[in-house]
């Protein structure tokens, strides 16, 4: 029970500044640690985020002022910049970005009207149709370290190779070769890839979390992304602007059905640890699941709506043919929540049971 | 007990921790506001038949005098709040959301203020509970906590139900009002009194007095009060404050743990609830004659140069009442009827101020935020939290934009109590609010369009039955008259004389069923009026 003074509501410009101050920590250790191309990212979404919005606000006739300067397409354009790969040729991040916003939102109404969280939409988009792009991640390094500086990643990004191979070009090899040859030297897999490519090749859990890239829970690096995620979603808490229905719901289950396997068989399946720190799970959690417009809207359909997505996670880490499953299950969901609403009305007061 | 919470109260879901602001009214004394020139008095102060004039233009009246009698079951009627001369009965605005006007009656002081002859009932005990219903009937009380439901229909148990619990409602839980609380401090015994008599009437077994525990002094006052009356079967609660605990579901939830079913009323649950300030306006009528005839109402709001509550004569112009407490201070301002949740913006000032006018709040921008909407609605369901009936204010809101009137229905439209919580916590700073009396002034509409159409669907078909009737029946009479003129006999006059007698009856009984028809529709407009 919070105490409301007489002028105290909160804009939804507010809520979405706030969410987006939450991710804040998440996104500059994922810059710290993969470098430039994640700034560059941020950028290219957000601007094209905004330009997105304003092109469909004008060919909608509608007001213009407040859907724009809300906030919320900036805080998509974030949200997906932090599912996507540090390093992308820019026009899969503007295709993305322009998908999420036009296919995802714009196109239903506009804000409060998708019932598809437009930056999983962006995502899906993008791993569907460009999976060789969307699964090239760099190692995580540090900026300082020997990773790409400011030069070569935009050199990357817009002209798709690094600029001191442009001398192996002008030598006769195609640009495609050269730049595959030259970026594959700072390009690595991520930890649920390398879990399911090694699982894959019949290597055991045990030896498989053994390999450098595994930190003490997941994959190191990515440890302290998901941490950072992790208190910025507990503010997010403490600040009220979700409740935790969804998110505990959502590890909970997660870490319920991935303890049952692990014991099962260890050496086939990760242990439930590893399945909350690495990949989506955090971030989806207390981010994405947490979105009202999209999920369910009763608390008790919040619960039903995270156990689901985190049930479904597992299911598509496990079995399925991509190595990270939330983003694929936050779609189903959401595509079950008018559902779950319907069915988890509260018991209105003065009625008989529900 | 003191001012602990017993543990057998009960929590009402969702509601808001409001900050209160009733200091700001509360450091001044109740003061009797002077006598206005003119007075106009709304032929409809209460929920019901508006009443109907028994005074002529150029009649001379004394304070007290019944000015216009109730008419119907549901209604109450007015009396002269001074004595002087009727000058006028027009249409004059009065205070409505709307900004409509109604019929007035326009009533000039002669400045003497002189009461018309009173006969006091000191001894009510001695009164039959119906004598009582109409002492209070006939002196035109109704619900001050704002409803202003005839109060005498809410004091009849009927033969069938027993009355447990009689209820006064003192939370006063709107930020800003206290003239609830100011009327507990200072005149307790009134109150006490006044619930002792409704009590005779009602047969109530026991007497719970609520009040929010931010009354301190009123708690304390009307403790006293019940112990030098020597009242055992009266208590007095401290309830916690939370917004809307006033509401009369809520009030009566955390003091008996009982629900009210919805669309029901206390009264099936055994529990009466009264405002404290009705009870007041009982015990004057019955121990003193006075009719209602003024009452408390407070001038608050951050731009209110006096915040302040003041006595006033029913129909004394609301500028004059303002000007009485010294009016605004300069800052820019709203002048709302009511507080900031319930209230709604008055946009003129020449209204009179009605029996149910509880607060006149000069609201700045901060006191009562009036903001455009700002966004769309994004399901935030900040709103179902808040909820005290536990309703889903995003769907009901989805379901109103939508104008799908079957939908909003489903998701229990009609036991919105329009509170306000829901908007209040909007990030879009939807007037949520508005669109449920939107929906519901529709489905109102509605149903009675449709009752009209079935009646003129149904007098279509009599018709139709009727003419055809007639036709066999010129068809017999002639086959008959035929028969006759043919050398007829006893038998077919009989016939005749039967058929006659047979459509005369047919017609008798289709009259009756049409006045059926008229009445039962009377009858639920007036339950839509109710549960407004």
């Amino acid at each position: 029970m919070s105490a409301f003074s007489l002028a105290s509501n909160t804009s939804i410009r507010q809520v979405m500044l706030k969410v987006s101050l939450a991710l804040l920590p998440a996104l500059l250790a994922y810059t710290w640690l993969f470098g430039w191309g994640v700034v560059i990212n941020v950028m290219l979404a957000s601007v094209t985020a905004l330009v997105c919005e304003a092109l469909i606000l004008r060919l909608r006739a509608r007001p213009f002022a407040t859907p724009f300067g809300d906030g919320s397409a900036v805080l998509t354009a974030l949200l997906l910049c932090m599912a996507l790969p540090p390093l992308l040729p820019w026009w899969v991040v503007v295709v993305g970005t322009a998908f999420a916003i036009v296919l995802g939102k714009q196109i239903y109404g506009g804000l409060g009207f998708n019932p598809f969280n437009p930056a999983m939409v962006g995502y899906v988009v993008l791993l569907i149709s460009f999976p060789r792009e969307m699964s090239q991640w760099l190692a995580p390094g540090g900026i300082g370290a020997d990773g790409l500086n400011l030069m070569q990643s935009l050199s990357y990004v817009f002209a798709g190779q690094l600029p001191e191979l442009a001398a192996t070009v002008n030598s006769g090899a195609t640009p495609q070769v050269a730049a595959a040859v030259g970026i594959d030297a700072y390009t690595m897999a991520t930890p649920l890839d390398t879990l399911k490519i090694g699982l894959g090749l019949g290597e055991e859990i045990g030896e498989i979390m053994s390999w450098p890239m595994f930190g003490y829970l997941g994959g190191s690096g990515w440890e302290i992304i998901n941490g950072l995620i992790l208190l910025g979603g507990l503010w997010m808490l403490v600040a009220r602007l979700i409740t935790w229905h969804a998110p505990v719901a959502m590890l909970g289950s997660l870490f319920a059905i991935a303890t049952v396997f692990h014991l099962i068989d260890p050496q086939a399946y990760a242990s439930p640890l590893f399945h909350l720190v690495t990949g989506g799970a955090i971030l989806g959690a207390f981010f994405i699941a947490t979105d009202p417009v999209s999920g369910a809207t009763s608390l008790r359909g919040q619960l039903i709506f995270g156990a689901g997505v985190g049930l479904l996670t597992y299911v598509i880490r496990a079995w399925g043919g991509y190595p990270d499953g939330v983003a694929f299950s936050i779609l189903l969901m959401n595509m079950a929540a008018p559902t779950i609403d319907y069915y988890t009305r509260p018991r209105v007061f003065g009625h008989k049971g529900s | 007990m003191n001012q602990s919470t017993p543990p057998r109260l009960k929590r009402f879901p969702g509601g808001l921790l409001l900050t209160g602001y009733k200091a700001l009214s509360t450091s001044r004394p109740v003061r009797q506001a002077a006598l206005p020139k003119r007075l106009y008095l709304p032929l409809q102060q209460h929920i019901g038949a508006p009443a109907t004039p028994v005074v002529q233009v150029g009649d001379r009246v004394l304070k007290g005098d019944l000015l216009a009698s109730p008419d119907g079951f549901v209604s109450a009627p007015i009396h002269a709040s001074t004595s002087g001369m009727v000058i006028a009965i027009e249409e004059h605005p009065v205070p409505h959301p709307s900004g409509l006007k109604a019929l007035c009656i326009v009533l000039e002081s002669d400045g003497e203020d002189r009461w018309r002859e009173r006969h006091p009932h000191p001894d009510f005990d001695t009164l039959d509970p119906s004598e009582l219903r109409n002492i209070i009937r006939d002196a035109g009380i109704v619900g001050l906590g704002g409803a202003g439901f005839p109060a005498f229909i809410k004091l009849n148990p009927g033969a069938r139900t027993s009355i447990d619990t009689l209820i006064l409602n003192g939370a006063e839980c709107e930020p800003f009002i206290s003239c609830d609380d100011m009327l507990m401090r200072e005149r307790a015994d009134e109150v006490v009194l006044g619930a002792r008599i409704m009590r005779h009437a009602l047969h109530a077994k026991h007497c719970l007095i609520g009040i929010e525990d931010n009354k301190p002094e009123a708690i304390a006052a009307m403790r006293a009060a019940l112990q030098r009356l020597n009242q055992p079967e009266m208590e007095v609660i401290a309830i916690p404050t939370r917004y809307p605990t006033g509401g009369e579901k809520q009030l009566i939830h955390v003091l008996t743990g009982k629900e009210i079913p919805s669309q029901g009323l206390p009264i099936d649950i055994g529990v009466v609830c009264h405002n404290v300030a009705t009870a007041a306006s009982v015990y004057r009528a019955v121990e003193k004659d006075e009719p209602l005839i003024s009452r408390i109402v407070t001038i608050s709001g951050h731009a209110a140069a006096q915040a302040q509550n003041l006595e006033v004569l029913i129909g004394t112009p609301i500028n004059e009442v303002l000007a009485e407490a010294g009016g605004d201070n300069g800052q820019p301002h709203r002048l709302l009827l009511g507080g900031p949740m319930m209230g709604f913006e008055l946009k003129q000032r020449e209204l009179p101020l009605t029996k149910t006018a509880n607060c006149l709040l000069l609201a700045t921008a901060q006191d009562a935020p009036h903001a455009p909407a700002l966004s769309e609605c994004i399901r935030c369901g900040q709103c179902a939290q808040v909820c005290p009936m536990r309703l889903l204010p995003q769907q009901l809101y989805w379901h109103a934009r939508a104008k799908d009137f079957d939908k909003i229905q489903d998701y229990d439209l009609f036991d919105c109590i329009e509170c306000g919580c829901c908007s209040h916590v909007c990030p879009a700073q939807l007037p949520l609010v508005s669109f449920y009396r939107f929906a519901k002034t529709h489905i109102w509409a509605q149903e009675r369009e449709k009752q009209l159409a079935d009646q003129a669907r149904e007098r279509h078909e009599f018709r139709l039955f009727r003419q055809e009737r007639e036709k066999a029946e010129k068809a017999e009479r002639h086959k008959a008259k035929a028969a006759v003129a043919k050398g007829g006999d006893d038998d077919a006059k009989k016939a005749a004389i039967k058929a006659a007698m047979d459509r005369a009856k047919a017609k008798k009984t289709a009259a009756s069923e049409a006045t059926d028809a008229a009445s039962a529709e009377a009858s639920t407009d007036d339950a839509h009026k109710e549960s407004s």
